[in-house]
């Protein structure tokens, strides 16, 4: 074995993200951030040619644009898509986004908003933006690169911004059933929220982490999914893809230290 | 008809304790002369509804802000507003946070003369706890559905940046996305338009006239502004100054930093403000962000 890694962190977190986007239909694939725009496109152009992407403006591409400066690269457009008609695609249900909330409880509630008290609080962020109406709405996934208690909380998260889990929450009459909440991609592992009553589990382990490891980091029990493995690894296939996405490397700046795929031993 | 005035004009129109609307979406296409003539006025205790960017966190710096009622205020490329998050952050703000879909949904009812639309958004989320005046409704028909029922939110007044307007009150939004700008100027009980060329009457092609997003009888007042957006993104004219962005972020970590910002680019006005971000040559061409 070479000491140089075959494949970085990254680049196995944005093929695990590019899983959440697989048999969804024809959906438009709403990645925020590098690793979920990359995962979805990664997603489109292996397994799910059938998905929906925009050019992250305006307009609807069925190439999926590569991310960073262009260059000589011309975006070829298949449609409009003005945020205007996100929210039609978004009430109407047809989309999956990914998002990277700042804080996520165990009812797999989100929080965008602040940090702290709601009147004065310790640290005020982006505000709720589209998470209400995205989480109510349509299938959603979450992408956590720095997976530890301050984002996966031991309480309720401090002001929740997207719907989850927790029955409390929901009034009689309101509809539970168009909301879809299916992974999560961190640093550390992929997760659910398909245990008993909806608690959550850990589906795969990045390379050379533990579930004791991802336990403790985590502000809320977790169970093992039921065939609980490693997270796969990128193929040759996938990483050709993701080079041609990125030509940039901008990927390699979105994890602290860009950290290799397969962790080395302590 | 001629509807053309200047942002003084605009300003005199509106007084404390209104609600203004302003157009355009985080860090692009703001009504940003507008918003430096707000600055430099006396007006305060101003109720803003923003899908924020820059505008909201100055007329915060500057003490204008009595309540905010907005989605998220963001600079995009600098994900967090440097003054709206300072302000937030003591505590003096009063909040309508919502759903950005809601607020849409919001503006679409006052423009229609609804007191209300109905939505999921919102529903089992803390916008509706936080927001105890915005109430739930029962669907009438057999599915008995229980829905929120978004307010209208009606404005004093809409400001908005435009590429091209005429002497009448039309107007042209030439960049791919008009955010929501028409819904703004039909939820207003006036809406002024700020704009990067105005023509006298404009005689346009089919295609060209597929930009109009509102009608000029919604418009009041008509602002001939060049780089009037700046320092947010104009397209298809120019993009937005991420080195003065830069220099604005800046001031909410220094020590007055605000009275500095608003001595530099503010208070001299807008010969001044052009000069000091590198003449208008340079804000003109400042190129389109790639996403």
């Amino acid at each position: 074995m070479s000491d140089t890694p075959r494949f970085t962190l990254a680049e196995l977190m944005i093929v695990a993200a590019s899983e959440a986007w697989r048999d969804n239909g024809e959906v438009l694939a709403s990645g925020l951030g590098i690793i979920p725009r990359l995962g979805a496109g990664l997603a489109k152009l292996s397994h799910s040619p059938e998905l929906l992407m925009t050019d992250s403006e305006a307009f609807l591409v069925e190439e999926p644009i590569p991310v960073g400066p262009r260059g000589d690269y011309v975006p070829k457009y298949s449609g409009y898509m003005s945020f205007e008609r996100v929210f039609e695609c978004v009430w109407g249900g047809r989309r999956h986004a990914m998002v990277g909330p700042t804080q996520i409880d165990r009812w797999a509630q989100t929080n965008l908003s602040c940090v702290g008290d709601y009147r004065q609080p310790k640290a005020a962020m982006l505000g709720v933006r589209g998470l209400p109406g995205n989480s109510i709405n349509h299938i959603n996934s979450f992408f956590v690169p720095n997976h530890g208690p301050r984002v996966f909380v031991a309480g309720e998260v401090d002001m929740v911004s997207g719907v989850g889990f927790k029955p409390e929450r929901w009034d009689d009459g309101v509809r539970r059933d168009l909301m879809d909440i299916r992974i999560a991609v961190t640093d550390l592992c992929v997760m659910d929220w398909q245990g008993p009553g909806n608690s959550a589990r850990v589906r795969s382990l990045h390379p050379g982490v533990s579930f004791e490891e991802v336990q403790e980091k985590t502000g809320f029990p977790l169970l093992k999914a039921e065939g609980l493995g490693e997270t796969p690894h990128p193929t040759e296939a996938q990483l050709e893809i993701i080079r041609r996405l990125d030509p940039h490397d901008l990927r390699a700046a979105q994890l602290k230290g860009n950290p290799p795929g397969i962790r080395p031993a302590a | 008809m001629n509807k053309q005035m200047t942002t003084a004009d605009v300003v005199a129109r509106l007084r404390d304790g209104m609600t203004l609307g302003f157009g355009g979406w985080g860090p692009r296409r703001k009504p940003m002369a507008i918003v430096r003539e707000i600055l430099r006025s006396p007006l305060k205790d101003l109720t803003v509804v923003a899908y924020g960017g820059p505008e909201v966190g100055m007329l915060c710096a500057a003490g204008k802000v009595k309540k905010l009622v907005f989605g998220f205020a963001t600079l995009d490329a600098i994900p967090l507003e440097p003054w709206y998050r300072k302000i937030r952050e003591s505590g003096s703000l009063e909040l309508m946070e919502l759903d950005e879909g809601m607020f849409q949904w919001g503006l679409r009812a006052a423009g229609m003369r609804l007191p209300f639309l109905p939505t999921r958004c919102g529903l089992a989320t803390d916008v509706t706890r936080l927001n105890p005046e915005i109430r739930t409704i029962r669907s009438p028909y057999e599915d008995g559905e229980t829905l929120l029922a978004m307010p209208a939110l009606k404005l004093d007044a809409a400001l908005l940046h435009v590429n091209v307007a005429d002497r009448l009150g039309n107007t042209l939004v030439t960049g791919p996305d008009p955010y929501f700008d028409h819904l703004f100027a039909r939820a207003a009980e006036a809406c002024y338009v700020s704009t990067e060329r105005v023509e006298e009457r404009l005689q346009l092609d089919a295609a060209q006239a597929r930009f109009n997003t509102f009608e000029r009888y919604l418009v009041s007042g008509v602002v001939e502004a060049p780089c009037g957006a700046h320092p947010t993104s104009c397209p298809s004219d120019y993009g937005w100054d991420m080195s003065h962005f830069k220099r604005y972020v800046a001031s909410a970590a220094e020590p007055g930093g605000w009275q500095a910002y608003m001595e530099e680019f503010v208070l001299p006005g807008e010969a001044a403000y052009q000069d000091r971000n590198g003449g208008i040559e340079r804000m003109a061409g400042l190129p389109l962000p790639v996403f």
